[in-house]
């Protein structure tokens, strides 16, 4: 009977917040503020959700229990362990490199340029799972590294026409920069501040860049920002002042298609070279000492570890992968503003992390992918993308709290 | 007097009605805080939701041709105070019980995507753009020299400062004297020693969340009714605003929630006085890491203890 009361209780309750919303709707006549009813298609979709929530209460232990029932993706046994795995490693990994760079080469320039789009998630994902995954800390504000380092490249390949190779570890340089900043006062508090501060210093970042005009051109944003080169060739179909043209070396045709496939490929260089670094961090005494702290920071004091110095370089190695992103996003789109670094922006972040599974290498690698090419291939429905998103992160954390592919750690068990 | 006076004096008027909004959604944050030691991510969309149903009611009475003004703030102001409680309410069980006991990340990132949810829901059934209502309460006093600069209190900011006012007494009140009350400062003395003690702290952390949601619908009707516009984006921005507020004043004490409002509302509208207007969120989220570096319990806050 508990149940049934409870169904009702709910659908009763939905009911009363689905009307007062999506039941009426505010209407804009001329000068004078109206309201109309919804249509009957509406109705239909009010009264589904009701009945949806309904039965869902009503049969939760049921549902529960199915949910139980379903295989979990053990994607962790089909990698094998121990002495095999060192030996198969190195192996896996080259093969997984050539496929990714002989792959472009086959396919749409469309896909190439997704993937590449795809790649810099990634990078986003890798580095925010350091701050998140790893070391426990939740940034909000990600995207303001992301913007620093974008914004770094632009201004000093515009102002200085600084080359972008340059300008990669000089961008991931002032991100980090501005990680050590913002990290050292906040760092001493405990995590929800953190959430918080780095929330409102995205939010500052942002309105910066949109109101300091003279310097980065406002909401106008930067354009014209010179594309990468190799050793010094250029990927334009003209040369502007006699620099020599990748086709025209080579003696093969002009295609756009080859700067598409050359952007692509720095992002995979890129990602391997972020992936290879992590890897090594992680397995240093400052990457174990990050896991260490997120487990239990006061062990961690009492064996002796000093808790900001180490919270602080996560935070800013995180943020330094994170500026490397952005002048890499910046030097692909030849075009950046203000408005590609909002708060939604780095929540698509934390939710690839939260998905993929808080330190999890593989399957934040997984979820950026899912989550750049599913709003492709799902164009129709864009407009429930975020609303979507939103009641994935609720739902994740709910059932399923350590991502697609939980991260795997070491176990020594006494026998 | 002179103009530069009347001029600061005009600037703190303004302060100080925004600033009791602020102190006002505050309160939400710091009585979620000081119980769960939380924050509730999604109460600035609850403070938005709140003045969307305000405009939703204030319409709808007047397309139906009701007149009295009183009555039909008064309607909107119980319909948007039960619905946004119940939306609070649905946030709590929904984000939040399911995953007490947990990781402190975790609620924090249902929260998260709770409050991404409840804006996407907002844009989806009403839309993204502005929706405007023409001012209800006009009128006003103005003092000063009229040659020089003129001071200007609308009866609509004497109507927020007594909404404030009264709300913040009824909430005094029901703190103090009542039994849930007493139940929640009990919760936040320390939340396991109650339970053990027979109190159902399940209902005194829903009963936190429907005070909290009460009070910004509260603000979401003085506010949207103040500037006159709602968007389905206002929360964010005035979520973290009420947060500084709380944190400004020290996170946990209600007093303090009221006191950092007040503040930031000033601190606010001085800096828009004298300075380029976009600027004022800077000013204020970089206050927030001020106090946080040099008083991070806040001004009225005790100073947290780490217990092993």
């Amino acid at each position: 009977m508990g149940k049934l009361y409870n169904a009702i209780f709910s659908a009763g309750i939905t009911f009363v917040l689905a009307c007062l919303m999506i039941g009426v709707k505010l209407d804009t006549d001329g000068a004078t503020l109206g309201v109309t009813g919804a249509t009957p298609e509406q109705w239909a979709w009010i009264f589904g959700g009701i009945a949806l929530v309904f039965f869902s209460q009503l049969f939760s232990d049921q549902i529960d229990a199915a949910f139980r029932k379903i295989p979990k993706p053990q994607v962790s046994h089909l990698i094998p362990v121990g002495d095999k795995m060192t030996q198969l490693k190195p192996w896996l990994m080259a093969g997984v490199f050539v496929c990714m760079v002989i792959w472009p080469f086959m396919v749409s320039r469309g896909s190439v340029d997704l993937a590449t789009l795809a790649l810099i998630y990634i990078m986003l994902g890798l580095g925010l799972n350091i701050v998140v995954g790893l070391a426990g800390l939740l940034d909000l504000g990600y995207v303001a590294f992301y913007a620093v380092g974008a914004y770094t490249y632009a201004l000093l390949s515009q102002y200085f026409g600084l080359s972008f190779w340059v300008c990669l570890p000089i961008s991931a340089g002032m991100a980090a920069l501005f990680g050590f900043i913002l990290g050292f006062p906040v760092l001493r508090l405990r995590g929800d501040y953190l959430a918080i501060v780095t929330l409102g210093f995205g939010e500052i970042i942002r309105i910066l860049l949109n109101n300091w005009t003279a310097v980065t051109g406002g909401p106008n944003g930067i354009s014209g920002i010179a594309k990468p080169t190799l050793f010094g060739m250029e990927f334009s179909r003209k040369s502007k002042e006699g620099s020599t043209l990748f086709h025209e070396f080579f003696g093969i045709d002009y295609s756009s298609s080859h700067k598409v496939i050359f952007l692509y490929l720095i992002a995979v260089v890129l990602v391997a070279f972020v992936i290879y670094v992590i890897n090594r961090l992680m397995r240093m005494p400052i990457g174990r000492a990050w896991e260490a702290l997120r487990e239990d920071e006061i062990a961690c004091r009492s064996l002796g570890l000093n808790r900001t110095a180490i919270k602080l370089s996560a935070f800013t190695i995180g943020a330094s992968t994170a500026g490397f992103a952005g002048s890499f996003f910046a030097a692909r789109q030849g075009f950046i503003s203000p408005e590609s670094f909002t708060f939604i922006e780095s929540a698509i972040i934390l939710a690839i992390v939260v998905l993929g599974g808080m330190g999890s290498q593989i399957g934040i690698i997984l979820a950026a992918i899912i989550m750049t090419i599913l709003p492709e291939l799902a164009r129709e429905f864009s407009e429930y993308r975020m609303l979507l998103f939103g009641l994935t992160m609720v739902l994740m954390m709910r059932w399923r709290p350590q991502g697609l592919v939980p991260m795997k750690r070491p176990v020594l068990e006494l026998k | 007097m002179s103009d530069t006076f009347l001029y600061l004096v005009q600037q703190l008027i303004n302060g100080l009605t925004i600033g009791s909004t602020y102190a006002l959604i505050a309160i939400g944050y710091t009585m979620v805080y000081g119980i769960i030691g939380m924050i509730n991510f999604a109460h600035g969309e609850i403070y938005m939701i709140g003045s969307y149903i305000t405009f939703i009611v204030i319409a709808g009475l007047l397309g139906m041709g009701m007149v009295s003004l009183p009555l039909i703030l008064f309607i909107a102001l119980v319909i948007a105070v039960l619905i946004a409680s119940t939306y609070g309410w649905t946030v709590e069980r929904v984000a939040y019980r399911p995953l007490r006991g947990t990781n402190r990340l975790i609620p924090l990132i249902s929260a998260i995507g709770m409050s991404i949810f409840l804006q996407n829901y907002v844009v989806l059934s009403q839309g993204s753009r502005d929706i405007a209502l023409p001012p209800q309460i006009t009128g006003g006093w103005t003092f000063g020299d009229p040659n020089l600069f003129e001071v200007s209190f609308s009866y609509m900011q004497l109507f927020i400062w007594v909404a404030t006012f009264v709300s913040m007494l009824v909430l005094t009140l029901f703190i103090s004297r009542s039994r849930m009350g007493r139940a929640c400062r009990a919760c936040s003395e320390d939340i396991g020693m109650t339970n053990l003690l027979g109190v159902d702290t399940n209902r005194v952390i829903a009963m936190t969340f429907i005070i909290g949601a009460a009070l910004a619908a509260i603000a979401g009707l003085l506010l949207s009714l103040y500037y006159g516009v709602v968007n389905p984006f206002i929360g964010f921005i005035a979520g973290l605003k009420a947060f500084t507020a709380a944190v400004l004043g020290g996170i946990g004490s209600i007093p303090g929630a009221m006191l950092g409002g007040l503040i930031l509302g000033v601190t606010e509208a001085l800096t828009a006085a004298y300075f380029p207007s976009e600027y004022k969120d800077v000013v204020s989220f970089g206050l927030l890491i001020l106090i946080l570096l040099f008083r991070p319990s806040g001004l009225l806050g005790k100073p947290e203890v780490e217990k092993v």
